[in-house]
């Protein structure tokens, strides 16, 4: 974990309610996709936890939902501007297990730590697949980033208007052979992948935080080895240890 | 030079500084940003006989200047605190600790602060008696003089170390509460715990916490802890620790005028990690901004003339 001063180099909407916020300063802190960092707003009290969709050195890229007030504030937030962030919070994803034929499945917001980790699969030689699922097509976003990787894309929509009707296990039905899941996205979601999920898997919860660091135990959850924090032992469980 | 020393039962504090239990975990988490030795102690994680998952999820809700928990004591139980959290602890702090301790019948307190009491980096046991009484209803010893003071009494029966009792602020009189437990015989008196509170999600236009409600902290919530330390310590000859939604070094001012030896920090850290590393910072020019050479000298000094 380290606090950070970032400036906001763009802060724009790219989907009805989600924004990506692009931000400059010192990335060192993060160590693998899947982590989320934990932004100060003036006026609020607590942070806001928000997924790393992508990071290089200088540059941090998140994108964020309209949930309530503190997000909704963040959208009014100009280029320029400072912020106070805590970066490198939790586990992130374990990149050692995909294996050569990676399945990644995310929903709606859950889908931008999988970009991140996209990249570095790609990046490694291995050959994943995406199965991103959103409720209508006016809801689509990445999907072009994620084909621009070279990696295969599934598209879902619950209303059927773009790509597969249904949700994301109807694309997971066509995807083919896998060697192990990522996956990302509301916990109803998670809970029908991991019925359908025929390989390994790991899966990325979200809860209420207070601190996001591991320090208030504000965000525990069983598992069959114990409790654990979702902020610091998580936000990314393995499939074997969730109890469903 | 200023002096920001103080006494806390004959254990001496570099600084009145203390992170409060359940903001601070067992301090390695701080451990990893700064040298956690610059505190005055801190209070560790409360701890109960048995292990407790604690209340369900979620626990955590926004507030205006503060939040409300609803953990529910989540911890390993007393042996696994001893057996793996305590030496961890000593690696990275070396001075005395505070071991805050939770029960649900009076022998769970007696049992967690015996096996606590052997520990020799605990400086002081800090008795939280805010939870039900199992036995006795469910309601809270905190809200009972009597109940109170019989926790004292079979805590300080099992332990030579001073033992602080740390005060629920959801009771009509809370001086009552103090003045039983410092005749029980306790040796000093911590508060105030959270303040019971609750928020409603508009969305699902149900409570936001889990189990409905959950205890309320921040700053919000300073001018009532202020206002309860300078009613206790004006009628208590014992030392009180002052808490509740301090946040800068000049809080630490206002409690110690009103009367606490010391003061814990507890929300601040939670959205600061660096808060009591800035407070302890910040302590000596604050001090020398009012004229303020000895802390120790400050403690009760609202009350006089």
């Amino acid at each position: 974990m380290r606090q950070t001063i970032f400036t906001i180099a763009e802060n724009t909407a790219i989907a009805p309610d989600i924004y990506r916020l692009v931000l400059c300063g010192d990335t060192s802190a993060i160590t693998a996709p899947g982590q989320f960092v934990n932004i100060k707003l003036d006026g609020f009290f607590l942070r806001r936890p928000i997924s790393v969709c992508d990071w290089e050195e200088g540059k941090l890229t998140l994108i964020y939902k309209v949930l309530g007030r503190g997000t909704q504030a963040m959208t009014a937030f100009p280029a320029g501007k400072e912020l106070d962030v805590l970066t490198g919070l939790g586990n992130g994803y374990d990149m050692d297990k995909s294996g050569d034929r990676p399945l990644l499945v995310g929903g709606g917001v859950g889908i931008p730590p999988l970009y991140g980790l996209a990249r570095r699969l790609v990046a490694q030689g291995k050959h994943p697949t995406a199965v991103l699922g959103f409720n209508k097509a006016a809801d689509q976003f990445l999907t072009e980033e994620f084909a621009a990787l070279s990696v295969q894309v599934i598209r879902t929509t619950a209303d059927g208007s773009l790509g597969i009707p249904g949700f994301v296990t109807d694309g997971m039905a066509q995807a083919g052979a896998y060697t192990h899941l990522y996956t990302c996205g509301p916990e109803a979601m998670l809970k029908a992948v991991y019925g359908a999920c025929r390989t390994s898997g790991q899966f990325s919860f979200e809860e209420r935080m207070g601190c996001g660091f591991g320090a208030c135990m504000g965000c525990s959850c069983e598992t069959k080895y114990g409790a654990k924090r979702i902020c610091k032992d998580g936000p990314v469980l393995s499939k074997e240890e969730i109890i469903w | 030079m200023v002096n920001t020393k103080v006494t806390l039962c004959g254990i001496e504090l570099d600084n009145p500084v203390i992170p409060a239990s359940g903001t601070f975990g067992y301090g390695y988490e701080f451990a990893e940003l700064y040298d956690i030795n610059m505190l005055g102690t801190f209070s560790f994680k409360g701890t109960t006989r048995d292990p407790r998952f604690g209340n369900p999820t979620p626990r955590i809700a926004e507030c205006t200047s503060g939040l409300i928990n609803a953990v529910g004591l989540q911890n390993p139980g007393v042996e696994q605190v001893i057996a793996e959290e305590l030496p961890k602890l000593k690696q990275c702090f070396h001075k005395p600790v505070m071991a805050n301790v939770s029960g649900f019948c009076v022998e769970d307190y007696a049992y967690t602060c015996e096996k606590l009491d052997r520990e020799a980096q605990v400086g002081w046991l800090e008795v939280n008696i805010s939870c039900p009484n199992v036995h006795g209803g469910g309601m809270s010893f905190g809200t009972d003089p009597a109940a109170a003071a019989e926790v004292v009494r079979a805590v300080k029966k099992v332990t030579t170390k001073p033992v602080f009792v740390k005060l629920t602020p959801n009771v009509t009189d809370i001086v009552a509460i103090a003045k039983a437990c410092q005749e029980a015989g306790a040796d000093g008196i911590s508060l105030i715990n959270t303040m019971l509170g609750m928020r409603i999600d508009l969305k699902t236009k149900k409570p936001v916490i889990a189990n409905t409600m959950g205890g309320f902290s921040g700053p919000a919530i300073f001018p009532v802890a202020l206002r309860m330390v300078y009613q206790v310590a004006g009628a208590v000859s014992i030392p009180v620790i002052g808490i509740g939604g301090v946040s800068c070094a000049e809080d630490v001012l206002e409690m110690m005028l009103s009367g606490a030896t010391a003061v814990e920090v507890g929300a601040a850290n939670l959205v600061d990690p660096y808060a009591c590393k800035k407070i302890v910072e910040d302590l000596p020019r604050v001090m020398e901004q009012y004229g303020i050479e000895n802390l120790r000298d400050i403690i009760g000094g609202a009350r006089n003339g």
